[in-house]
């Protein structure tokens, strides 16, 4: 136990500590996307396994050719609107419930990306291409600023998306179809949309982190909606705690990037712990299911048919002390006392 | 003008679910018209309001407005003729969503939606306004989720909604049955109220045969998918609840049977 304390060393944490924080960066531009779909559409897509894989076979490739940075980053953002058309023409137009639609276009994705790389993984040459995102320990720095400010820009447009006649379109497909198509919203064109804007943002995010890290894996996605929606899910309760009652919009699309940023602050800290790299994906998936529980636990608490029994137990008790003492007290004002022996009991059992 | 032409709509054709829940309707609605309609528990109400609304296609038949044929549009492209209020008070409007942004959807029924803002600051002051008439203390509320509302202000916000774009017929489907009494009342002297003012052609399930009675010119009694009854102006401010039971009787050979509607006689 010793030998493995001292085996920990805090400066290798401070050391892969910015490389967290980039990395964060980068899958946040995913969560937003994961947001899209996940939460505005309501709608479990399956796709982003795929198109962040696509994102980046795609990146690898055009900067293997010798194509600009920015112009790769826009290939894969396109890429990723083609992903999410496909997903959501299978489901809107041929009627294949959403899991499974997603589930289609990313194994379809799988073949593609092997297409696309000639192989299940290709490295860029270090410093033989210009990119703008680097792990380069030398521009990491660098690298964080500009993911920063892709962050902002892309939280801004967001923002403004949603907030426009579509997105408010899409955002009211997302909570209640029906009531939409009695407004005249085109639900199915909302969702082909939306999955499109989703994957689109999570094929970039791939395309930067294979810029990133200087290959692209046709594994590289997977899994990847698990830890979108972990940053979601870590976002949210996060950005609950911090801003409460004033929680607006564009406070909780930043705390999805946040999400991100923390999930990986977790990552590197629990890897620092030497905790096996091949087990993060358990790791990843537990924290989820917890974090996916704690609202449902919370609403139990207050409203489940075991916690009323809990609760009745309480009140009989508080009834049965009532009754003893108010044996001989008929009139209305015992009725207060009454009420008031009940709170006071009720928290003695407390 | 709404016309209604000889619509048929069967569910679960060939199978042993198999239901004929419209045979061969017609009607013809006059614009300005107020027309209620009562029946029996399944006798195909709400089915002849997703007929019109098209929430699915017809086996057959045609649906006119103004004297052109919308059977073939879907329920989306069909919207900016229809207004309309469920009878779940769920259902009409989206609870994730501010008041404003659920008006502001509404406003912009039939509308292409772009990509200028979903809900400006002018249009809130107009908004305001409108839900200041009816008198539920909304108009204070409109940034509030609509899901924090309660089934009574949700249906009167609803009605608003779907009239606020003057539909060509305004489409009301039980829209009190899941309200207490008075609120329920509250919401049908509002629905009388706008009707009137704006000289809406209105269709009006209930189940309440008094409310069928009191509201509107014209009545209708739906009985497994056909029209069995139909009555309107002078003749139908005379009706009581007892010459509708036994009109019911008279024409189907049985007792009326719903169980909502035996409650309010
Ligand atoms: N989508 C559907 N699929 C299958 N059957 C349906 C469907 N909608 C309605 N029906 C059937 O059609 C018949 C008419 O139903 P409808 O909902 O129109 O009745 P209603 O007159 O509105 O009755 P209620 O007073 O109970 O609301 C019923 O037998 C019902 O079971
Ligand atoms: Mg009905």
């Amino acid at each position: 136990m010793a030998a493995y304390f001292a085996s920990l060393n805090p400066v290798a944490l401070w050391n892969a500590a910015p490389g967290g924080i980039a990395q964060g960066l980068i899958w946040g531009i995913m969560a937003l996307g994961v947001y899209m779909t996940f939460r505005i559409l309501n709608f479990a897509d399956m796709t982003v396994d795929g198109s962040f894989a696509l994102g980046g076979a795609i990146a690898v490739m055009l900067m293997l050719k010798g194509v600009n940075p920015e112009i790769v980053l826009v290939v894969s953002f396109l890429a990723g609107l083609g992903a999410g058309f496909i997903t959501g023409f299978l489901h809107t137009m041929l009627g294949i419930p959403d899991i499974l639609a997603g589930i289609l276009t990313q194994i379809s994705l799988y073949s593609i990306n092997l297409n696309i790389m000639g192989k299940a993984n290709q490295a860029v040459p270090v410093g033989q291409v210009r990119v703008f995102f680097t792990s380069n320990i030398r521009y990491l720095g660098q690298t964080i600023a500009l993911t920063l400010v892709v962050d902002v820009i892309l939280i801004a447009i967001f923002y403004w998306f949603l907030g426009t006649e579509n997105g408010s379109a899409i955002r009211a497909t997302g909570i209640n179809a029906h009531m939409s198509r009695a407004q005249g919203i085109n639900t199915n064109r909302m969702k082909v949309e939306a999955l499109m804007v989703g994957n689109a943002l999570v094929s970039l995010s791939g395309g930067i982190l294979a810029e990133y890290q200087g290959f692209a894996d046709v594994k590289m996605g997977q899994g990847s909606i698990v830890i979108g929606l972990a940053a979601v899910i870590i976002g949210e309760v996060l950005a609950q705690l911090v801003a409460g009652k004033r929680l607006n919009f564009i406070l909780r699309l930043s705390f999805t990037v946040i999400g991100a940023i923390v999930y990986y602050m977790v990552y590197v800290f629990v890897l620092w712990l030497k905790f096996p790299a091949d087990d993060m994906k358990l790791l990843t998936a537990i924290v989820v299911a917890i974090f996916l529980a704690v609202p449902y636990f919370q609403e139990q608490k207050t409203s489940s048919f075991h916690g009323l029994k809990r609760r009745n137990a309480k009140l009989r008790e508080a009834m049965r002390k009532a009754a003893e003492g108010d044996d001989v007290i008929n009139d209305t004002a015992a009725e207060d006392e009454r009420q008031e022996q009940t709170t006071e009991t009720g928290k003695e059992a407390d | 003008m709404l016309e209604l032409r000889h619509i048929y709509k069967t569910f679960n054709p060939g199978t042993i679910n198999e239901k004929k829940a419209l045979v061969d309707v017609n009607l013809t609605l006059e614009d300005g018209d107020f027309c209620t309609v009562i029946g029996g528990n399944g006798a195909g109400k709400s089915t002849i309001m997703n007929a019109i609304a098209g929430v699915w296609p017809l086996d057959s038949g045609m649906i006119l407005v103004d004297g052109v044929d919308i059977s073939g549009l879907s329920e989306y492209q069909r919207a900016p003729f229809f207004g309309r209020v469920f009878q779940d008070p769920m259902t009409g409007t989206a609870a994730d969503m501010q008041i404003d942004e659920n008006m502001a959807l509404a406003a912009r029924r039939g509308q292409k939606r772009g990509f200028r803002w979903g809900c400006t600051a002018r249009e809130r002051q107009t908004y305001r306004a409108m839900l200041s008439r009816l008198d539920l203390g909304l108009e204070d509320r409109l940034t509030a989720k609509v899901g924090l509302l309660s089934g009574g202000q949700r249906q009167a916000l609803t009605l608003i909604m779907a009239t606020m774009k003057k539909p060509k017929v305004l489409l009301l489907d039980e829209h009190t049955a899941a309200l207490d009494p008075k609120t329920a009342s509250k919401v049908l002297q509002a629905t009388d109220q706008i009707v009137t003012e704006n000289n809406l052609t209105t269709l009006m399930v209930t189940h309440n045969m008094r409310d069928a009675i009191a509201h509107g010119n014209r009545l209708i009694m739906l009985d497994s998918g056909h029209i069995i009854y139909d009555v309107r102006g002078e003749e139908k401010k005379k009706l009581t609840v007892e010459d509708l039971l036994k009109k019911f009787e008279e024409v189907s050979g049985g007792a009326f049977a719903n169980d909502r509607m035996i409650l309010s006689k």
